[in-house]
């Protein structure tokens, strides 16, 4: 038997409720949140914020991004991370002032020999009938990124918009653009 | 050994595309340089997995989920319900689905919904269930009142239950909107005619469900969900997967 996917709409204004519901102050509870991090947490603790932003260089205060990624040591959740860790994020735009993302996590460590660290990120906000799948690396490891089958595979000049900025001490940045000279590289995976 | 195999690719012809000049908000914020594809590596077949620790007993009754004890949601009592499968017809089970939608009158009980309609004060909108080992899932709510929206001078929303499913891997995430049988504002919605192929389209509108009402009590829609499929894992001890 084969079906056709069910099509992919738009995530909508008012995502809040439903999936991030304890980050915007609704009384409801929320099955994942901003902050990765819990108290047995193993690994580097860093912060990754950011803005997305549409083609006008607009803030998007309703955007929704989800993030999945390695615990410290490289490894998913239930596949051998360490069990202070679910991997999965949750953020609205619509919290903070300046419509940032502000997530707590760890350093992802290294999935696979040739693989560098990063973060799968998923944007879904209204305007957006798909989601967009990117990807979020570090700036610290040039090195790997040389050799690493996803940055390698984005023309070189559009490389950059997928390495954070050191903002502080472990807290990097890393703006979300959907148009322009700066668009974010988007993957079909 | 057994290792989950990649997904099928993401049917680009099928999902609406990025940039739908109807639906205003999409031009500023759809890309415009092509995707970029990718094979899938571990990142993306692999996904958070959610348990029934997770989930509290009402979460999948938006009637009951926030209203005061004894009291119950205004509006039409319906059934949602159907099973999550993948594209050649396999069970998801034990996934997370996750429904949010405006109540009765067509009013969101979120501070930027300003419409008329007022809130109900016994209606939440939303609410969680996982699907059980053969991929079935149900929601009891309110039929969702349409609601204007600011697009052309006069749009309307088909009554709709966003709906948001994660499967077995970060690739085959899916949010959606569940619309309804027989209501007419389905045709009109620029939304929903951001997807290009009729029969698409009818993958979203949930039909009637005789069978499954539960009779002087509550009607019943069905709304199946498929998602992406896995590829077989060739040269392994048995293909998996599919």
């Amino acid at each position: 038997m084969t079906a056709g996917q069910t099509p992919s709409q738009t995530v909508g204004p008012f995502f809040a409720l439903g999936l991030t519901a304890e980050q915007y102050g609704y009384p409801f509870t929320s099955i994942a949140g901003p902050d990765l991090t819990g108290p047995e947490t193993v690994g580097d603790r860093i912060q990754v914020f950011g803005q997305v932003l549409d083609g006008a260089g607009t803030p998007v205060s309703d955007a929704l991004i989800e993030i999945w990624q390695a615990d410290a040591t490289g490894n998913f959740a239930g596949k051998g991370a360490n069990a202070g860790f679910s991997g999965f994020g949750r953020a609205g735009t619509g919290v903070h002032d300046d419509n940032c993302f502000v997530f707590q996590t760890v350093k992802p460590g290294i999935i696979a020999e040739g693989h560098a660290p990063h973060i799968n990120v998923i944007v879904f906000m209204r305007g957006t009938l798909n989601h967009l799948f990117t990807r979020i690396y570090f700036p610290e490891d040039a090195a790997a990124h040389a050799a690493d089958p996803v940055l390698t595979a984005v023309p070189r000049d559009r490389r950059a918009t997928l390495i954070a900025t050191a903002d502080s001490d472990r807290a990097y940045r890393f703006d979300i653009h959907m148009q322009g000279a700066h668009e974010t590289v988007f993957f079909d995976l | 050994m057994l290792k989950p195999g990649e997904f099928y690719q993401r049917d680009r012809e099928w999902h609406p595309p990025a940039l739908t000049r109807d639906y205003k908000t999409s031009v500023s914020r759809s890309p415009q340089y092509s995707l970029i594809s990718l094979q899938n590596s571990v990142s993306e077949i692999t996904g958070p997995v959610f348990g029934h620790n997770d989930i509290d007993p009402l979460d999948n009754d938006l009637i009951h989920n926030y209203a005061k004890s004894g009291e119950s949601a205004i509006g039409e009592r319906i059934i949602v319900h159907g099973r999550v499968l993948d594209e050649n017809g396999r069970p998801v089970p034990n996934t997370l689905v996750e429904a949010w939608q405006a109540n009765a009158g067509g009013r969101y009980r979120h501070w930027k919904d300003t419409y008329l309609a007022p809130i109900d004060p016994n209606f939440g909108g939303c609410g969680r269930t996982l699907t059980d080992e053969n991929g079935y899932y149900y929601f009891r709510t309110v039929k969702p009142g349409a609601y204007p929206w600011r697009n052309w001078v006069n749009n309307w929303r088909p009554s709709h239950v966003h709906l948001s499913i994660f499967g077995s891997g970060f690739a085959q995430r899916l949010i959606t909107q569940c619309y309804f049988e027989g209501d007419p504002l389905i045709a009109k919605c620029p939304i929903v005619n951001t997807i290009p192929d009729k029969a698409a389209q009818g993958q979203l509108i949930a039909a009637l469900d005789m069978n499954a009402t539960i009779p002087l009590d509550t009607i019943a829609y069905k709304f199946d969900i498929v998602l992406r499929g896995r590829r077989s894992t060739l040269f392994e001890n048995r293909l998996e997967g599919n």
